[in-house]
């Protein structure tokens, strides 16, 4: 008996995939070449498998200012903003993300999981009611569990199903806090944001949208999948990351909300850990600059996931509904999936190997990403190697 | 209203049309476990309860369940209707 025999069902699951051979969770990276090359045992790899999105990670302004505030203020903070104090960079960090966003608050954190852990169990209190589109994002379920607030589940991008389950909490009291996300991690999709935010308005309810894969990545300004549909006002409040398009670490949240700052005093998540540290901080900074900078990244980005996305379609595999940076081959059993990632890894192609049930159907997926940095050469290279794969293991073409 | 027994019945019918021919299905039958429905699958039977009894269940209703009485118990304390 031990107190781990509770996970024996997962143990063997993950053990009966190590017998083949395959483990997505010993994949080490000895090295980085560039913001999508590394090495795996020795071995050259194309990275198709990061949220690298525009490739900021090695950035020379974005290394430059990270080095600097690294010698000038040290490596780390030692403690929370309540209890040790603000530092200039995340003040500053909150003022320029604000204005990049239109808002009048801003607030960071140490990941974007704990953004959301912070803003949605802290906004929806007791009496209120939390509605999550179905293939929410852990981070946004753990929210929902930490929270005092009852919590209801629509159909995944489904308005209609939104109605009608706003419409059954008529009369009931309590405000109604809707989380959606912009992108889907999982198979790229992007939530139908007009739609939803009409529903929303009409119910007198409050929007948050984690627009954790599409900020720096949709929109005419890279604000999102809101600015993308041109609804940024219905949004009450936006939450994101500095891990994926910023290539850094940490999370946000802005709003226009007036008395916004409350949130500093409330949200354990914010409260009760570390601050970001300053090197963290002002690589951030450049990143943002660059991105409120320089639209020709995310065409770049645009570019890439339209002539991946067009490859792997042209050459039969089955995909997610909508280009964007995220592609996903679904794949109709996990064996099948599981020596897809490997052969293609054997051939320095690396994915992630997306296992039901963190899929959002009960196929297996193989979740690939592009970058802004990914050249043609390398795109094209990448779709051979699927195509040869593919039709070695009978995925396509049969 | 329908009563306990009456979304017995519609819960036993709609998962006779779905398993294997040989499952045997009562009130008693473990919604994982006997039936063996693993949690995307529950997550979509509830949408189409939900959907069918013109309800929204809680999430954390869902965790006193464990069986086909204990589900037909929290939709009707949750005001069940008649399918439409
Ligand atoms: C939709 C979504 N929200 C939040 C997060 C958490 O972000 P972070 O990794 O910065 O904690 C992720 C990714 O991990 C995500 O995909």
């Amino acid at each position: 008996m031990s107190i781990l025999d509770k996970f024996a069902g997962i143990q063997h699951a993950h053990d009966a995939l190590t017998a083949l051979g395959i483990d997505p969770l010993a994949v080490e990276f000895d090295a980085m070449t560039s913001p999508c090359e590394g090495v795996i045992d020795g071995r050259k790899v194309l990275i198709l498998g990061s949220n690298n999105y525009l490739g900021l990670t090695y950035d020379p302004a974005v290394i430059d200012r990270g080095v600097d505030a690294l010698r000038a203020f040290g490596s780390g903070t030692t403690g929370s903003r309540i209890a040790n104090g603000t530092y200039r960079g995340h003040k500053e960090l909150e003022l320029r993300l604000a204005g990049f966003f239109g808002r009048r608050h801003a607030m960071i954190f140490s990941t974007g999981y704990q953004a959301n852990l912070a803003t949605i169990s802290t906004l929806a209190g007791k009496d209120d009611t939390i509605l999550i589109d179905a293939d929410s994002h852990a981070s946004i379920y753990d929210a929902c569990r930490m929270g005092n607030a009852q919590v209801i589940r629509f159909r995944h991008n489904d308005p209609a199903d939104l109605a009608k389950r706003l419409k059954r909490l008529d009369g009931q009291p309590g405000e109604k806090l809707i989380v959606i996300e912009g992108i889907y991690s999982m198979l790229g999709d992007r939530a139908p944001v007009a739609e939803i935010a009409a529903v929303t308005r009409a119910a007198g309810a409050t929007l948050l949208a984690d627009e954790a894969h599409s900020f720096g990545v949709l929109g005419r300004n890279g604000r999102g999948a809101a600015e993308e549909a041109g609804v940024e006002r219905d949004v009450d409040f936006v939450v994101g990351t500095f891990s994926k398009s910023l290539g850094g670490i940490g999370g946000f949240c802005v709003s226009d909300v007036p008395g916004f700052d409350i949130l500093r005093l409330v949200c354990r998540p914010y409260m009760f850990t570390a601050s970001l540290p300053p090197a963290v901080v002002a690589c951030t900074l450049a990143a943002l600059e660059r991105i409120a900078t320089d639209p020709s990244l995310r065409q770049r980005l645009a570019a890439n996931a339209e002539r991946f996305y067009r490859g792997l379609e042209a050459a039969g595999f089955a995909l997610g509904p909508q280009i964007s940076p995220i592609v996903s081959v679904r794949l109709s059993d996990v064996s099948m999936a599981a020596q897809f990632w490997k052969a293609l890894l054997e051939a320095g192609v690396y994915v992630n190997l997306a296992l039901p049930p963190a899929t959002p159907t009960s196929e297996p997926l193989l979740r690939t990403s592009v970058t802004a940095a990914h050249t043609s050469a390398q795109i094209d290279k990448a779709l051979g190697v699927f195509a040869d794969i593919g039709t070695r293991l009978g995925a396509i073409g049969t | 209203m329908l009563s306990e027994q009456d979304i017995v019945e519609v819960i036993v019918t709609h998962l006779r049309e779905r398993l294997p021919p040989d499952t045997a299905i009562g009130p008693q039958s473990t919604i994982m476990g006997d039936l063996g429905l693993d949690s995307l699958a529950v997550m979509n039977f509830v949408m189409w309860l939900e959907e069918n009894f013109d309800i929204s269940v809680p999430m954390d209703r869902l965790i006193e369940v464990e069986t086909v009485a204990d589900l037909a118990r929290v939709l009707h304390s949750l005001g069940a209707q008649k399918a439409s």
